[in-house]
């Protein structure tokens, strides 16, 4: 007999939507509706089966396991702890305060997606508001260097460009949506606007933008491949909506610039609140990576790239960040939490992780978990493990799972650790 | 013919990562380069013709497909084939080059 879950949040991307529909049956999921195709395979790939952690490739008993990963980083001068980002808020702040006991530096995969953001944060601000008011009051949208039908393919449905809301009764006609990219994509394609910028030329882009939108003259007919015609079609728009909200990804803090990118776009967005209400939201990839950034944001004053080394929370992107960590060979042990760095650095960074002895917590195999020293194949957080997550916005979400916990939590697992380490 | 790499997400590298990340399915999604069909024809290259693609941390060989990108353009999936040529330079940020390298490419 099957069983249906309803509202149940896919914790995958930062969307956290929070509408699915999951049945079980004989503690498996059989069906998922609503998820979107990235989405999707995070409910039905995943195999809860309870598996015994590994030691050098060795199954051992989860106490036995936990004994090495404490000797490893009792043992170590210059720990990393790096991740965070596909787990619970409770597990992040287990790992902030291992980080801290063990004087380790700490990062997430912020520092590789919007890193660059959190400094633009902390240079002019975030002019913000929730998916629920773009949903309920937006006339103009901006996507600035992402492309949400590929990366958070239902953002556009539920919560920007088509929702009906209070004040957008007509959904996607209440709106105009402008797509900035280097390339045609598939989000392009639904924009009203759309401007191809020249790779590496946003910032300029920007800079005129805030001038045309101030209401200045410039003496060029284009500026990084857009006309200015384009321009000022776009700042006239800007100054005549009632409420715009501007959506940034990996095209601006991926792109030489990267934190300057971000800036001048915070800036514009914050000087058009002389017009009317304007925000700004990072396009956050992974299920709780926001909530990497309010975690040891709480706990110690910075987002990412942070050490514990001297018994005090230090911050430092570039010296504590984790890719330079690893390719500069400083780190002499690492504990990987819910991410795949192997597959996703740099591959000179990648590398180091294979010279030390590497702890992984993980629900699933990935590319990391093979040069693992231990490996710890926990619950995954919204399918078995409860928890709580932040969405891209910064509301923070109930995390209720589908099937029966018979795996140990990163969280249990995390606790055990900071026990046993000195 | 110096080209601009920018790496990133894809509607398959996303849904097949869940298959994991040794299956064919993710392989195939992001073990391949996508170029302006204009620069191919220009370089001689054919449909999933490999080539070798150059930047100043290494070199890979991919399977080019054309795609609908600005002359001048190389497009690589995000994963573990683009990270063997993406540098670990973070211009003391954090963040890698992944886009905006500059890339040379010839056939093989």
């Amino acid at each position: 007999m099957s069983t249906v879950f309803e509202h149940i949040v896919c914790s995958f991307c930062g969307c956290l939507c929070d509408d699915l529909s999951v049945e079980v049956e004989n503690e498996q999921i059989v069906k998922v509706r609503r998820a979107c195709g990235n989405g999707r395979g995070f409910f039905t790939d995943y195999d809860p089966t309870p598996r015994p952690p590994l030691v050098d490739g060795q199954a051992v008993s989860w106490e036995e396991a936990i004994e090495e990963a404490a000797r490893i980083l009792n043992a170590s001068d210059s720990p990393l702890i790096y991740g965070l980002s596909s787990t619970s808020t409770e597990a992040q702040r287990k790992s902030v305060a291992l980080a801290d006991r063990i004087g380790a530096i700490i990062d997430s995969t912020s520092s590789v997606c919007h890193g660059p953001t959190g400094l633009a944060m902390q240079t002019v601000g975030e002019p913000t508001c929730t998916l629920g008011e773009v949903r309920n009051r937006s006339d103009l949208l901006v996507f600035w260097g992402c492309n949400p039908l590929v990366s958070h393919t239902r953002h556009f449905a539920r919560y920007s460009a088509m929702p009906k809301g209070t004040f957008t009764p007509e959904g996607r006609k209440s709106r105009t949506i402008v797509v900035v990219d280097v390339r045609p994509t598939q989000s392009t394609k639904m924009a009203d606007i759309f401007l191809q910028v020249k790779p590496g030329e946003d910032f300029a882009v920007l800079t005129a933008l805030r001038a045309l939108v101030k209401g200045k003259t410039l003496d060029v007919d284009t500026v990084g491949g857009v006309s200015i015609a384009q321009l000022e079609q776009l700042a006239e728009k800007a100054r005549d909506a009632r409420f715009g909200v501007f959506f940034m990804g990996m095209g601006l803090t991926q792109t030489p610039g990267r934190d300057m990118n971000v800036s001048e776009l915070f800036t514009l967005v914050a000087e058009l609140n002389r017009y009317a209400r304007f925000s700004v939201i990072p396009m956050r990839g992974h299920g709780n990576v926001a909530g990497a950034d309010q975690v040891l944001t709480w706990q110690s004053g910075f987002p990412f790239a942070v050490s514990y080394a001297r018994g005090y929370p230090q911050y430092g992107p570039g010296e504590f960040s984790a890719v330079d960590v690893l390719a500069r060979g400083e780190a002499d042990a690492a504990l990987i939490l819910s991410s795949d760095p192997v597959a996703h650095f740099p591959v000179a960074a990648a590398r180091h992780l294979e010279r030390i002895p590497t702890i992984v917590l993980d629900p699933v195999p990935t590319l990391t978990t093979k040069v693992a020293r231990v490996f710890l194949p926990t619950a995954c957080y919204g399918v078995d493990a409860a928890g709580t997550a932040y969405r891209m916005d910064g509301v923070p979400i109930r995390l209720r799972p589908v099937l029966p916990l018979s795996r140990p939590t990163d969280e249990q697992v995390l606790d055990q650790m900071i026990e046993k380490v000195m | 013919m110096s080209f601009t790499l920018i790496t990133g997400r894809t509607a398959a590298q996303g849904q097949s990562l869940h298959k994991g990340k040794e299956s064919e399915a993710y392989h195939r999604a992001t073990a391949l380069v996508e170029m302006n069909a204009d620069d191919m024809a220009r370089l001689g290259i054919e449909e999933e013709q490999t080539v070798r693609v150059h930047t100043v941390s290494g070199q890979v060989e991919l399977p080019a497909y054309s795609a609908d990108l600005p002359a001048g353009m190389l497009f690589i999936p995000m994963g573990p084939t683009a990270n063997l040529i993406i540098g670990t330079d973070t211009e003391s940020t954090g963040m890698p080059p992944y886009k905006g390298l500059t890339a040379e490419v010839e056939p093989v």
